[in-house]
């Protein structure tokens, strides 16, 4: 999971604006359903879990489930009040977990 | 908020099923460009106009097509120092945007040196092997894939323009003999499926021409970027033939001779499909 995500949203916002975040990452998504060559399982390997806070408030999250591609894409909108950092966290089945963070400031 | 799911693949292609009765409403609707004289075909339609409208999406947003993955993967590869040489792609390259734009949208092209043609994937292991003195990288790799989806990223949207004569003429012939042969226990052609029933619903999909503009392509069925050849080798595959082998002499003439019948074609490197 050494890859950057890859993370689009406005560098500025009204204040009250609603607006729409999107974020795709680099993962294999292993299900834990499917056979190697040996016929052996291959092991469960997923991001089971994605969250995303704002000036430390939490904005949004979900669990993802071994159902969901590779390389999972997760979109949705937030409200901004006020600037600050948005930091965003992908937790692996191994307990890695990796975070990127971007800016918003307010429209004059 | 929305996710995509690999089970969604599944009630997607039921939805194609149900909807083959509609495709002569979205034929009409497939856009193409005017074929040069002396071509098959009289317009050259990129797969992408074959696609439903939700594939098209992910192609078009540079931030959904997971392509883009390996975009960015490859362009830290390509500054960084690797082999005896000590020489990182940027060495003697530059700016890959640059000097590298146009070049995915010619290839395969002429080797003087090797006297034969050569394709992306094969420059790109001749500048690893010779140039910088580092291992190749293995067909199918991330490694490989990753680097030639970069390179042909920096053509997109410029026209596919193989040259087919000179040298060239002798392997462009044998392409053609190799799409127009019948192979396999289905005992079918590249041409059969491509050129004479592209529009049709087969295999849970719908054929196109065949065209090889968005190559690597990001395939929702793998969850990956196939190069060209593994395309090549699934295709035969699927008529129950023997593929010949990727990076082989006769892919290598088929891939010169599918890019000529997609010539003008805007490359869509990383292009999203089934
Ligand atoms: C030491 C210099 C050197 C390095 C390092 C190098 N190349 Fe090259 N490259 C060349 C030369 C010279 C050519 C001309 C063809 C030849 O002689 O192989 C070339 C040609 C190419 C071409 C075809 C260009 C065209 O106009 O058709 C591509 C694509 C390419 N290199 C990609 C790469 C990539 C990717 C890397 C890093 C993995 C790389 N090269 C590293 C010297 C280099
Ligand atoms: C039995 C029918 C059949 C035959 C024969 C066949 N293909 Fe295909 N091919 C398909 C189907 C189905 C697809 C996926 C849908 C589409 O784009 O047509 C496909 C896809 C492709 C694509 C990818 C198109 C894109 O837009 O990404 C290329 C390139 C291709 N085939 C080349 C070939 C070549 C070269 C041959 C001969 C060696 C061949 N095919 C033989 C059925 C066939």
């Amino acid at each position: 999971m050494a890859d950057k995500p890859r993370i689009k949203l406005p560098k500025e916002a009204k204040k009250g604006e609603i607006i729409q975040i999107k974020t795709l990452v680099s993962h294999l998504m292993e299900s834990g359903q499917r056979k190697d060559a040996q016929g052996k399982p291959i092991p469960r390997k997923i991001i089971n879990k994605f969250t995303c806070e704002f000036n430390g408030k939490p904005v949004f999250s979900c669990v993802l489930e071994p159902a969901i591609s590779a390389n999972p894409y997760i979109q949705f909108d937030a409200r901004v009040d006020e600037e600050g950092t948005f930091k965003f966290a992908w937790t692996d089945d191994d307990g890695s977990v990796l975070t990127a963070e971007e800016k918003i400031a307010l429209k004059a | 908020m929305s996710i995509r799911y690999g089970s969604l693949a599944v009630l997607a292609s039921a939805a194609l099923a149900l909807s083959a009765v509609a495709t002569f409403g979205q034929e009409a609707e497939r856009k193409g460009i005017p074929a040069p004289p002396g071509h098959v075909f009289k317009t050259i339609i990129s797969g992408y106009q074959f696609r439903t409208k939700e594939t098209r999406a992910l192609q078009d947003d540079d931030l959904e097509n997971p392509g883009f993955l390996a975009v960015e993967r490859a362009a830290d590869v390509w500054k960084t120092v690797d082999g005896g040489e000590g020489k990182s792609c940027m060495s003697c390259h530059g700016e890959a945007e640059k000097t590298m734009k146009g070049v995915g949208a010619a290839m395969p092209k002429w080797s003087e040196k090797l006297n034969k043609p050569v394709n992306l994937e094969q420059q790109i292991n001749i500048c690893r092997t010779e140039h910088m003195k580092a291992q190749p990288w293995a067909f199918k790799s991330k490694e490989l894939t990753d680097m030639t989806t970069f390179v042909r990223f920096q053509s997109r949207g410029m026209p596919v323009a193989v040259k087919t004569d000179g040298p060239m003429s002798p392997w462009f012939e044998k392409g053609k003999e190799i799409y127009y042969t019948r192979v396999g226990q289905l005992d079918l052609a590249c041409a059969s499926c491509h050129e004479k029933n592209n529009g049709k619903f087969m295999r849970a999909d719908f054929l196109s021409q065949g065209q090889t503009n968005g190559f690597p392509t990001y395939r929702l069925r793998d969850q990956r970027l196939v190069p060209l050849h593994e395309r090549f080798e699934g295709c035969m595959f699927d008529v129950r033939g023997v593929p010949y082998k990727p990076l082989s002499d006769e892919f290598l003439a088929l891939e010169l001779y599918v890019a000529w019948r997609g010539i003008g074609l805007p490359v869509e490197t990383p292009s999203v499909r089934n």
